[in-house]
């Protein structure tokens, strides 16, 4: 099930422009790309195919691959109705890609979403204070080496007290 | 003691604009907040300059804590997103499993999930205008609203059993079909939602008290929602009719007849408009889905989710080890990647699954809409009151549970 603007975004975008490969999973528009083709695909998918809505974006985690992440960006458009997703290969030395804060705004407070939970960096986003997390937390949660059960209290536990408490 | 306790933020600003400006900190802990969340403010007497929004209080690992669990098991989890409207969360959740697995849901599961994402809109609406009037001082108003919605709250729990976090989605169906009376009652509450939504009415649309601290305040044009990625009732408010139900029909949202209500200014009294609006065509919808309800199962016939009958699990074997299976392995997810999104009370809820075939995810990230509300809503506060940042605040609809997830 395709509809015209996604088969006008795939021909259109593809091939030489940085994108990989290109597929529709369940009506979703799925574009592999070059890490340094992200800015430039991102600006013709919102000036040239009105993608004006900057859903989301977070990372997977391969642990055995050799690019370990992978760092998904999902768009959506309310002219066409439908919605398209990025998907850009990088590796756990280097996990950087370009900052989509220029274009959308809703893309800071994502991006420091995603550098918490991944340590994916944002090239160009001068804000990735911690978000969900707090000043001083070390690691990246959603990394697979994490373990679930680390714990790091911000506040010291106290030893139980009293004689109810044993 | 507490002075060694570092401070979990940093403020993304420490020094003043001007010299005779002051900061301050709202929150985390504040009445008006509606959960955890902290807003450094700069003022300019009581006028706001500039804010810089903080959450995360509530974070307690849910996309972590999703990858140890089997599929079936997530569903208390994703319920605790958005607490005021559980079964959406709910029926998202599935809805993206059942869409990676290749499972078309029965008619009378199809036609009853939309008329409970409906009631959910309901509760949820009631819940955040009744917060929301409230904080200006209606307390009318809001025992008004509360009445009604401890209505649903009661009704929701003969069906389901709970009051406010459900658990009634089911991978390939739902928990239970209603049992007898419940549409009888139903009629009832809706008959009951509208006496007391029209003293609200009569109350507050035209109060002047109302009208003085809402229009005008917290005012966001559409090209701004869309930049800073507003949906849902404040993308709404702006003037544009975009709505998922509409633009993307799931469930069975193409066969109704539904209006899409939208404001004119994008500001607090808009969005509270909106959400009425919303209520009524939520009651219509339900009506026309009451009629609409055909007779027949509830859950697919699909080993691969759906758990057998109790009494095949004691007298069969089969039946048994497929129990065993779906409890110790989980339903049998095909690889894959899907992102599922539908329209919840506060915007688009997007679940994002990755499966690698088993029985337990090998991620699971939600697009929650409060989060991202979170990021922009300072250009709803900034250049307004001190006062109009807790109606601001409370229009905008902020849950903690799905924001920090």
């Amino acid at each position: 099930m395709t509809t015209p603007i996604l088969d006008l975004v795939a021909t259109q975008l593809a091939p030489g422009t940085g994108v990989e490969s290109h597929g529709v999973q369940h009506g979703v528009l799925v574009l592999q790309l070059e890490p340094a083709a992200l800015l430039a695909v991102v600006t013709r998918l919102e000036s040239e195919f009105a993608f004006d809505l900057f859903l989301d974006v977070t990372a997977i985690d391969w642990p055995d691959a050799p690019l370990r992440f992978e760092v998904v960006h999902h768009f959506y458009s309310t002219t066409h109705k439908v919605r398209v997703r990025l998907k850009t290969r990088v590796s756990a030395s280097d996990p950087t890609v370009d900052t989509l804060k220029p274009l959308y705004g809703s893309a800071g407070y994502m991006e420091r979403e995603c550098h918490d939970m991944y340590g994916i960096v944002f090239r160009g986003n001068d804000d990735l204070r911690p978000i969900l997390l707090y000043e001083g937390f070390s690691g990246h949660p959603l990394r697979k080496d994490y373990p679930k059960q680390l714990e790091q209290p911000l506040v010291p536990y106290r030893p139980p007290q009293g004689t109810l408490v044993r | 003691m507490s002075a060694s306790i570092p401070n979990p933020v940093r403020s993304a600003f420490t020094t003043h604009e001007r010299d005779d400006t002051v900061i301050v900190n709202i929150g985390p802990s504040h009445p008006a907040t509606h959960g955890t969340v902290q807003i450094i403010a700069e003022l300019d007497g009581e006028k706001v300059l500039r804010t810089d929004v903080h959450c995360g209080y509530l974070h307690r690992g849910f996309e972590k804590e999703c990858e140890d669990h089997t599929w079936h098991n997530l569903i208390p989890y994703v319920d605790r997103l958005n607490y005021c409207s559980a079964l959406i969360n709910d029926f998202a959740y599935c809805d993206a499993v059942e869409q990676m697995m290749g499972i078309e849901i029965t008619p009378r599961t199809k036609y009853l999930r939309t008329l409970l994402s409906e009631y959910m809109r309901i509760t949820d609406h009631l819940t955040c205008i009744a917060a929301s009037l409230m904080e200006l001082g209606a307390m009318t108003a809001f025992l008004y609203l509360v009445t009604v919605r401890d209505f649903m709250y009661e009704h929701l729990a003969a069906l389901t059993g709970a009051r406010v976090t459900y658990s009634y989605g089911r991978i390939g169906g739902l928990a239970n079909d209603v049992p007898d009376g419940w549409f009888t009652r139903l009629h009832e509450i809706l008959a009951e939602y509208e006496t007391y939504i029209a003293r609200v009415h009569g109350l507050v649309d035209r109060n002047r008290i109302f009208i003085d601290r809402l229009r005008n305040v917290g005012t966001i044009s559409t090209a701004d929602a869309l930049h800073w990625g507003f949906t849902g009732v404040i993308l709404r408010s702006t003037g544009v009719p975009r709505d998922l139900r509409k633009d993307t029909p799931y469930l069975a949202y193409a066969e109704l007849d539904f209006d899409v209500p939208v404001g004119i200014n994008g500001d607090n009294y808009d969005r509270y408009f909106v959400r009425m609006r919303e209520m009524d065509e939520s009651v219509y919808m339900m009506r026309q889905l009451m009629d609409m309800m055909p007779e027949g199962p509830i859950n697919v016939d699909d080993r691969r989710c759906v758990f057998p009958e109790k009494t095949l699990v004691y007298n069969e074997i089969e039946s048994l080890i497929n129990h065993f299976k779906l409890v110790m392995e989980g339903p049998s997810v095909p690889a894959g990647e899907i992102y599922v999104a539908h329209e919840a009370p506060n915007g688009e809820l997007g679940f994002f699954l990755v499966s690698t075939g088993g029985g337990t995810p090998h991620k699971v990230h939600v697009r929650s809409p409060s989060f991202v509300h979170m990021g922009g809503v300072h250009r709803m506060l900034n250049g307004y009151q001190l006062a109009d940042v807790v109606t601001t605040f409370g229009s905008v609809n902020m849950i903690g549970g799905e924001c920090d997830r």
